[in-house]
């Protein structure tokens, strides 16, 4: 008993360290978080899996056989005072008892006797009656035997719920690996290409394993994840995935995720074909499919490519498949490119406060680029323009590691929410050889009200002008900066700062215009939307500095192919957990709300002496009314008078 | 039996029932069958058993306790005429006087949280001037703000069917609601104690920890405007979730209730407001029937949660930080009923583990959301 409780104790504890350090991570992750050193104790006891460590599972088998051994000892004492009146008792003992009361009672034995004996049936008493040696007659009494069971039905419920669970649990795949019939594979590599030793065989007793399966493809085994691992379970029918769907809610919320699945077992002459959602799995051979999860099965996504620092304004189409690698020119060097994902559907909430709603701001497709040094950036692109403080914005994501999160490259679309004519526009920003043309439009504009600026202090003002506008095409605002810090002494730099901004806004301008004029189309009409467009744009020419990569991949048309994410269990002690679970609420119920209370009434013929003594096993407060309420009946029944 | 020797034999429940007690039930039937007559073709199995279910458990209930009946009567009578009011538009929120100011869901709502705050200070009055009055004036506050906050719960069920019929779901599907719940339920469980033990001492101290979610129910609404109702995930639709929340906040609100009447224990014990306060062995004997009731319904809704995990998530038990904290807590009050039953153990000892059984609790219910992440990411705070 005291040792059930220090193993409940440390189950506890175990538990707690269980949903403090998230369990089952990659475990680099760990690595990460605990350096090489504590990693490797924790993983030597086991912390990444706790739940499924040795120690844990023998802590709960030591349960089970002390909880088992705890009903081997008590249940014959229980059943026996169960079933026990304890008529034996004497005379003197009663009077020792806390809860007593003697009356006199003017009838006849008979009489007396009767109305006891109806006195406790009614009560809900059962009762038996003892002649004693001395002529006197005793009543034992109970009512509430029943709490006794109580106990026998939670102790032998958790031995049962416990007894499923380890079934369920790993115990089985614990002694095979234990004995060496098993191995866990960790390297990344083709299903087929798994050796027999991490393969568990289809009559595998319980398994919970996951499958992932594109649209209109089908396995015939599943995964099952372990420690740094996994291992492989083979089933004895495949499952094709026809069609995967999530439906909407209008706020763009899912509203649910359903699989068209096929099952082709070879049993069977037709496949079987069902549905699956969340909250309804389908049952077949014992083995429950569930909708688990649900990601891209490999989308063809079209791009145009575009050379951000280029003076170039077209792009080059290119399209590929999610979980495919391309190369791409277009830079210095050739980068290769990673699709990573492909999400249809993207919740965001962008309103300036954060209180609006969220809502569906359309596809975005990840992906990594790596240079040929092997450097890599992280990038997420949005197919359509996002509303971001009342203006659009072609937006890319990037970041240097997994852990960080995303800084935005925002390119804002032109009036055609196209990109188009931000492309046009970098080109001629950074264009050298339009540079000419552009310092004599802005010098003629700007000095033009100064009629008598002499020569020198034109070509002065020019040649600045276009030192300014080399630093911008080589480093944005930040080499501008360092332009100015080289340039000015400090005092003044915030005045030249300010300056030379405007100077490159009004530069921008006519840079804008010139491009349009090449593109074919109308000069731009001076409306409140365009100061904010040419300045955005800068922004973005600048930040594009630190993109990490020299190409902007515009997403412009897909192919969505989805992959739905499948959980198969076979759990076959959930009968017992679930038998288990009724027995525990019975037990309960009978353990806090059955009272187990004994009545012994002693008559005495000779004397017109009734004893009444009560008792019970858990004396409370309920008792000690229940008490008081008999005893005042019991002296109207054999006195006629209140107490 | 020849003669009837005692005049005070118990008669079994039916035959105590009053024409009173009949016809109330026949109403919840009648509310019963109309609603499965109206809207039958959208219930599967469960949930027309869940239905008739309620008919069956309510009648019981409220022969058991009588108040339970006009309590049943005040929120449907309120609820159907604000229902009335809504006139199957939203936008009557914003134009009915009634539903603006009083009866809608948010403003019933906030009704509630206003009554419970009454409710308090009036039970504190009541405890230091050991005013009768003031004691039954705080007994009325908290039956009003239950009245009030299940309006507001059931106005809430029917406005969400107003914003799409696919959207409307029982409000006890995320934190801002289940929080609601908590008050009240822990409110009626207090309401019955109150009544059974004739004591509205401990009004003040129980009011206390409603109060302390009346006050996250405010902040919850006005930072983070969490009345506004959202569709369910998913694997929040299944009939399970009718029965599992409910269950659970049986469980989280009579153990916040045992914690607070374990605090009034411990002042008690001390000789602080000892004179005021019920008797100690009252006080240990309310807290361990408040843990007693927990306990069995905590023990129903975690089971009932591992048949739904098995459902919805594949495994009837997966050691979600949730799972787990659940298997805490309720191994926190085995031990506490073991060793009050079995080892015979009482006194203060127990009133502060009720007490700190409540910080288990409320990380059980509240900390895992913040602080863990996990299965149940419904309530993310």
């Amino acid at each position: 008993m005291r040792f059930a409780v220090s193993v409940l104790v440390v189950l506890g504890i175990a538990s707690i360290i269980g949903t403090v350090l998230k369990q089952n991570e990659p475990y680099t992750n760990y690595i990460v978080q605990f350096g090489q050193f504590w990693f490797e104790f924790f993983e030597f006891i086991g912390l990444y899996d706790v739940y499924h460590s040795a120690w844990f599972l023998v802590i709960l088998i030591f349960l089970v056989l002390s909880t088992s051994l705890c009903i081997y000892r008590n249940s014959p004492i229980m059943l026996r005072e169960l079933r026990a009146f304890r008529e034996n008792v004497k005379e003197a003992s009663l009077r020792s008892f806390s809860h007593q009361h003697e009356y006199h009672a003017p009838y006849s034995t008979e009489e007396t006797q009767s109305r006891l004996a109806q006195f406790l049936t009614v009560h809900s008493f059962r009762f038996r009656t003892v002649e004693q040696e001395d002529g006197s007659r005793l009543f034992a009494a109970k009512a509430g035997s029943y709490q006794r069971l109580g106990y026998i039905l939670t102790h032998a419920a958790i031995v049962m719920i416990c007894i499923g669970g380890l079934i369920d649990g790993n115990v089985p795949l614990k002694l095979q690996e234990l004995l060496g019939y098993t191995k866990i594979e960790t390297r990344d590599i083709a299903e087929k290409a798994v050796p027999p030793e991490s393969r568990l065989s289809p009559s595998n007793l319980s398994f919970r394993a996951n499958m992932t399966l594109p649209e209109g493809a089908g396995a015939n085994a599943a995964f099952m994840r372990v420690r740094d691992g996994y291992l492989v379970q083979e089933l004895p029918f495949s499952i094709a995935l026809k069609t995967f769907r999530i439906q909407h809610y209008d706020t763009g919320q899912p509203k649910s995720f359903e699989s068209d699945i096929m099952i082709i077992d070879p049993e069977v002459k037709d496949p079987i074909t069902a549905t699956i959602k969340v909250n309804h799995p389908l049952i077949y051979k014992g083995i429950a499919i569930y909708q688990s999860d649900f990601g891209d099965g490999g989308s063809r996504l079209d791009f145009k490519v575009w050379n951000i620092f280029g003076s170039h304004a077209d792009a080059i189409p290119f399209d590929g498949n999610i979980f495919n690698k391309y190369t791409v020119s277009g830079g210095d060097s050739p980068l290769s490119v990673e699709l990573m994902d492909f999400r249809l559907f993207n919740i965001l909430n962008l309103s300036v406060d954060g209180k609006g709603k969220p809502r569906n701001v359309g596809p975005n497709v990840t992906f990594k680029v790596r240079d040929a040094q092997g450097q890599a950036h992280e990038y997420v692109n949005y197919l359509n323009p996002l509303l971001l403080d009342g203006r659009r914005y072609f937006m890319s994501g990037v970041r240097a590691m997994q852990q960080d999160t995303y800084r935005y490259l925002r390119i804002p679309a032109d009036e055609d929410d196209n990109i188009e004519g931000y492309m046009n526009f970098r080109a001629a920003m950074f264009d050298q050889s339009l540079y000419p043309e552009i310092v004599r439009r802005v010098s003629k504009v700007a000095l033009s009200g100064h009629g008598d600026v002499d020569a020198d202090m034109r070509s002065k003002f020019e040649a600045s002008l276009m030192q300014l506008l080399q630093a911008f095409s080589q480093g944005g605002f930040g080499k501008v900066a360092e332009m100015i810090d080289a340039a000015v002494p400090e005092a003044q730099r915030a005045g030249a700062a300010q300056a030379y901004l405007k100077v490159v806004t009004s530069a921008a301008f006519e840079a804008y215009a010139i491009s349009r004029e090449r593109a074919g189309l109308p000069p731009a009409t001076m409306n409140e939307a365009l100061q904010p467009f040419v300045e955005d744009s800068l922004h973005a020419m600048s930040d594009t500095f630190h993109y990490g990569a020299p190409l902007y991949l515009q997403p412009v048309g897909f192919d969505h192919r989805q992959s739905s994410g499948l959980q198969l269990t076979r759990s076959p002690g959930k009968t017992l957990v679930y038998s288990g679970s009724v027995l525990l609420v019975l037990g309960i119920f009978s353990m806090l709300y059955i009272r187990e209370r004994r009545i012994w009434l002693l008559v005495k013929p000779d004397t017109h002496r009734v004893l009444f003594a009560m008792t019970a096993n858990r004396k409370n407060r309920d008792f000690d009314i229940e008490f008081s309420t008999y005893r005042e009946k019991l002296a109207r029944l054999l006195e006629n008078q209140h107490l | 039996m020849k003669i009837a020797y005692m005049d005070d034999i118990p008669a079994p429940l039916l035959k105590r029932l009053s024409l009173q007690d009949w016809l109330y039930a026949l109403l919840l039937l009648v509310g019963a069958v109309f609603a499965f007559q109206q809207y039958g073709s959208f219930m599967d199995g469960y949930e027309v058993g869940f239905l008739f279910g309620a008919v069956a458990l309510f009648s019981w209930l409220g022969w058991q306790w009588k108040p339970m009946r006009p309590l049943l009567l005040a929120i449907t009578l309120i609820s159907l005429f604000s229902i009335y009011l809504y006139n199957g538009e939203q936008a009557s929120v914003n134009q009915v006087f009634l539903l603006k100011y009083l009866i809608s869901s948010q403003s019933a709502v906030m009704w509630m949280n206003v009554l419970f705050v009454l409710a308090m200070l009036t039970y504190w009055l009541a405890l230091f001037s050991r005013s009768i009055f003031a004691g039954k004036v705080a007994s009325s506050l908290v039956w009003s703000a239950v009245v009030m906050g299940f309006v507001g719960l059931m106005v809430r069920w029917y406005e969400s069917y107003l914003i799409a019929p696919d959207v409307g779901h029982i409000p006890i599907s995320n934190l801002y609601e289940v929080f609601i719940l908590f008050c009240l339920i822990t409110a009626l469980a207090y309401l019955y104690y109150e009544g059974r033990y004739a004591t509205k001492q401990l009004g003040g101290f129980v009011l206390l920890v409603i109060n302390a979610a009346v006050g996250f129910i405010l902040w919850y609404t006005f930072d983070r405007q969490a009345y506004e109702i959202q569709p369910l995930v998913p694997a929040l639709q299944s009939y399970w979730m009718k029965i599992h929340v409910p269950a659970n906040f049986i469980g989280y609100g009579t153990f916040s209730l045992a914690a607070m009447v374990g605090a009034a224990y411990l002042l008690a014990d001390r000789g602080i407001l000892a004179s005021r306060l019920p008797s100690l062995e009252i006080l240990d004997d309310l807290m361990y029937k408040a843990i007693s009731v927990g306990f069995a319904f905590f023990t129903i809704a975690t089971i009932l949660g591992a048949m739904w995990a098995a459902e919805a998530w594949g495994g009837y038990w997966s050691w979600d930080p949730k799972e787990t904290w659940a298997l805490i807590v309720w191994l926190n009050y085995a031990a506490w009923l073991h060793l009050r039953l079995v080892k015979g153990l009482r006194g203060p000892i127990l009133a502060w583990w009720a007490l700190v059984g409540l910080i288990v609790t409320t990380f059980a219910f509240l900390g895992v959301n913040m602080f863990l992440s996990g299965l149940h990411s419904y309530g993310e705070l």
